[in-house]
């Protein structure tokens, strides 16, 4: 199945990771957000599964700052580790 | 109420298409929005009347309610959408719900996820009047956004304005006026139909749809599943997406300074810098220079120098007086103590009074006045109700209760306080809390009654749990903190070492053996960073002012009830006999003198009353330092104590407090032990 490959093959080169992995300043696409109320609170400030999005900063300890757009949020570690994401290679 | 709601909303439905408001009376217009966006502002001008307006989510908690013209408006907590995860949402979604216009504003920098809200609104098909606020900063930032074509979109009224500068204010009548249902997803209809027709209300329907268990409650209807949510919001999201996409252009991203400032106080490298600064600027003004040189000039001269002294003197005019006039001399350094007493009243021999007169109106003379009669003792003695009271109040509190929270309104408004939180997240996970725990840390600071409060903003019981006990233990309050620090500038440096290493240490201890031992989960910080801008210094004034004012009106009664309660055990000789009881304690525990009890029995009523008792004691600088380790450690002044009770039930309430009293004597008497 050749489609099958390709999606191994692209699996390797974009790599698939937690948020909590990124390095400051790649570009990324939310692959799955962790389910729950947490979920909706994370769509609601504009962050939803398959948008592209910046690691702008990574603090010591592992706090994320993502900028989408103009809007910069800040997750804390132990959810950054439940965020699915493709790095994006442009 | 409920009830009320319920009925109106049905009512509502069955005359669809009719003017809400004109149904029930008085039309109830509703500000909401996402937090920061101004919305406090609008309220101001409806209403006329200032309310806090602020730059930190969770800082208005309650409902603000004005009247401008014939109608009713209703200020809400900033949100991101209506749904209950937490109480600001709960209250945003009840006065919505109640609604008939809705004044919905938006942040023009942050449309993509300030519309979320929008959409949501207009889905609950209310009537609302859009209005796109920080136009100033869009202009600044080269952003375009095309107002009509986005009215378009959303089939509502959308207006552009720039609240801190007061423009665009003069839309408000016509936007009122013009409010109007949006236009809705046609697949919308299809999926609440059926919960319509059982509640009869489209924005309830859409509430119970989108799994609002309460709403669901109250109609007993059953409540939508995470995934019909999840599917509602992915659609809203990919709405918005698509809205910004066509209405909004940017030209380019200019490098502003308040951006970068933002940027590098996130920076670790940076950051931690920044950090630095800010806290040493806010300790040379709040702790050098308010609590040294303007407490100093308000407290000595204007309160003890004139005030009391010609309200004492004022007493003595009328009742029969003892007092003491010293007189330091800087040729004789032995203290010059002279008596005066006057059995009548001050007048009865002219010629005392004139020497006296002389006497206590030289530059360095220490006046003490005693008065025989208990009622006058009480009233105006060393605890005198009136005097001391008015005293600490107005010269000693009220400049430093003011410098803090202008400090306070400072950060806020800047934006730099949401920074922080970041930039402190991963200590604060160290001890069981998020990086949001920090408001509540340090508005303890400020007032721990008031910051107690506002532990409800924490995400979980446990962090509820362990921020209350850290700011009911460890944090002293302004107005403490003030007296602490005029006593301990007056220590050196060792005993400030001692006391913050001892405090911080204690700190560490506690909140960890709690992180450690409560069951449950911490939650991790998800925080929006609101934009970095210059804070206009009027809006900081009034917010200084209001909450000031505010804080003073809480916490003046309780200091008349303190001065009372020790006043009575003045004169009653109860506080001799207290003093007894905790002697061998203070003696030979804490190596103090017997008379430091009274600071610990005045410390139960106010924590600052407990510190500022040690003022007089002529202590020792290690002495000073065990005093103020146990007074600071010491359980928290009644207000607080009412408070945590209010909110953390009172089992947990008296659990804090009772340990307060056990860490305090223990920990201020190890300390005493090792350093006297």
């Amino acid at each position: 199945m050749p489609g099958a490959k390709k999606e191994r093959t692209a699996n390797i080169i974009m790599g698939n990771k937690t948020l909590d992995k990124i390095k400051k300043g790649t570009y990324f696409t939310i692959e799955k957000l962790p389910s729950g109320i947490v979920k909706v609170q994370l769509i609601r400030l504009g962050l939803s599964e398959g948008d592209t999005i910046f690691c702008l900063e990574r603090l010591p300890g592992g706090t994320i700052i993502v900028q989408k757009n103009r809007q910069e949020i800040a997750i804390g570690f132990e959810l950054a580790k439940l965020i699915s994401v493709r790095i994006k290679i442009i | 109420m409920k009830d009320f709601i319920e009925h109106k909303e049905h009512h509502l439905h069955l005359e669809n298409g009719l003017s809400e408001g004109t149904k029930s009376g008085i039309p109830k217009i509703v500000l909401a929005g996402n937090p920061n966006v101004g919305k406090s502002l609008f309220f101001n001008y409806l209403s006329g009347t200032y309310v806090d307006v602020s730059n930190f989510p969770g800082t208005t908690v309650s409902i603000t309610k004005g009247v401008y013209k014939n109608s009713e408006v209703y200020d809400t907590p900033g949100v991101y959408g209506v749904s209950s995860f937490n109480d600001e949402e709960k209250v945003a979604r009840d006065i919505i719900l109640e609604s008939d216009i809705v004044i919905n504003v938006v942040n023009s920098l942050h449309l993509e996820r300030d519309l979320f809200l929008t959409l949501q609104l207009i889905d609950m098909g209310k009537k609302i009047s859009v209005f796109l606020n920080f136009n100033d900063e869009l202009k600044k930032r080269k952003i375009v956004i095309d107002a009509e074509k986005l009215s378009d979109l959303l089939g509502v009224p959308v207006y552009e304005t720039s609240a801190v500068k007061k423009m665009g204010f003069e839309k408000l009548d016509e936007a009122i006026a013009n409010a109007k249902v949006g236009i809705q997803p046609d697949a919308l209809h299809h999926v609440l139909h059926e919960t319509l027709n059982r509640v009869g209300s489209q924005a309830e329907a859409l509430l119970i749809i989108e799994g609002d268990e309460i709403i669901a409650e109250r109609h007993s209807v059953p409540c939508g599943s995470g995934d019909e949510r999840e599917i509602i919001y992915i659609e809203r999201r990919n709405r918005v997406n698509e809205i910004v996409s066509t209405v909004e252009r940017e030209d380019s991203s200019k490098g502003l300074f308040f951006n970068a400032l933002g940027k590098y106080s996130l920076n670790p490298i940076t950051g931690i810098p920044i950090l630095l600064v800010m806290l040493t600027v806010l300790y040379f003004f709040i702790g050098d220079f308010v609590s040294q040189r303007v407490v100093n000039f308000t407290e000595q001269t204007i309160g003890k120098k004139y005030f009391e002294y010609y309200l004492k003197s004022f007493v003595a005019n009328y009742t029969p007086s003892e007092i003491s006039v010293t007189l330091k001399d800087e040729q004789d350094p032995s203290k010059k103590l002279r008596v005066y007493s006057f059995k009548e009243n001050l007048n009865e021999n002219q010629k005392v009074k004139q020497e006296f007169d002389h006497a206590s109106r030289d530059e360095n003379a220490i006046v003490d006045f005693h008065f025989p009669n208990p009622f006058v003792k009480l009233l105006f003695g060393e605890f005198g109700i009136i005097s001391m009271t008015i005293t600490y109040l107005v010269f000693l509190l009220l400049p430093l209760v003011a410098a803090f929270y202008f400090a306070m309104a400072l950060m806020e408004d800047s934006g730099y306080l949401p920074r922080l939180a970041t930039m402190l997240d991963r200590m604060m996970n160290k001890i069981g809390l998020n990086g949001r725990a920090v408001i509540p840390i340090m508005l303890g600071f400020g007032c721990v009654t008031m910051a107690t409060i506002t532990t409800r903003l924490l995400g979980s019981e446990r962090e509820k749990t362990i921020a209350t006990a850290i700011l009911q233990y460890v944090i002293p309050c302004s107005a403490q903190l003030a007296v602490i620090a005029v006593l301990l500038s007056g220590a050196g440096v060792v005993p400030l070492l001692i006391y913050v290493t001892v405090i911080f240490s204690t700190l560490i201890v506690i909140s960890t053996t709690l992180n450690k031992f409560l069951p449950g989960q911490s939650t991790p910080l998800l925080i929006d960073l609101p934009i970095m801008r210059l804070p206009k210094l009027d809006n900081a004034f009034k917010k200084t002012f209001f909450r000031t004012y505010g804080f003073m009106k809480e916490a003046s009664l309780w200091f008349f009830v303190g001065a009372l309660l020790v006043g009575l055990l003045d004169v009653t000789g109860m506080l001799v006999v207290f003093q007894n009881i905790l002697a061998p304690v203070t003696v030979h525990w804490l190596k103090l003198p017997k008379e430091a009890a009274t600071a610990f029995v005045m410390g139960v009523v106010r924590r600052d009353f407990g510190a500022a008792g040690l003022f007089g004691l002529n202590l020792a600088p290690m002495q000073i330092t065990v005093a103020l380790i146990t007074i600071t450690l010491f359980v928290p002044c009644i207000a607080a104590f009412i408070i945590m009770i209010k909110e953390r039930g009172m089992k947990e309430g008296l659990i804090i407090w009772f340990s307060a009293w056990i860490f305090a004597f223990l920990i201020g008497g190890v300390v005493a032990q090792i350093i006297i």
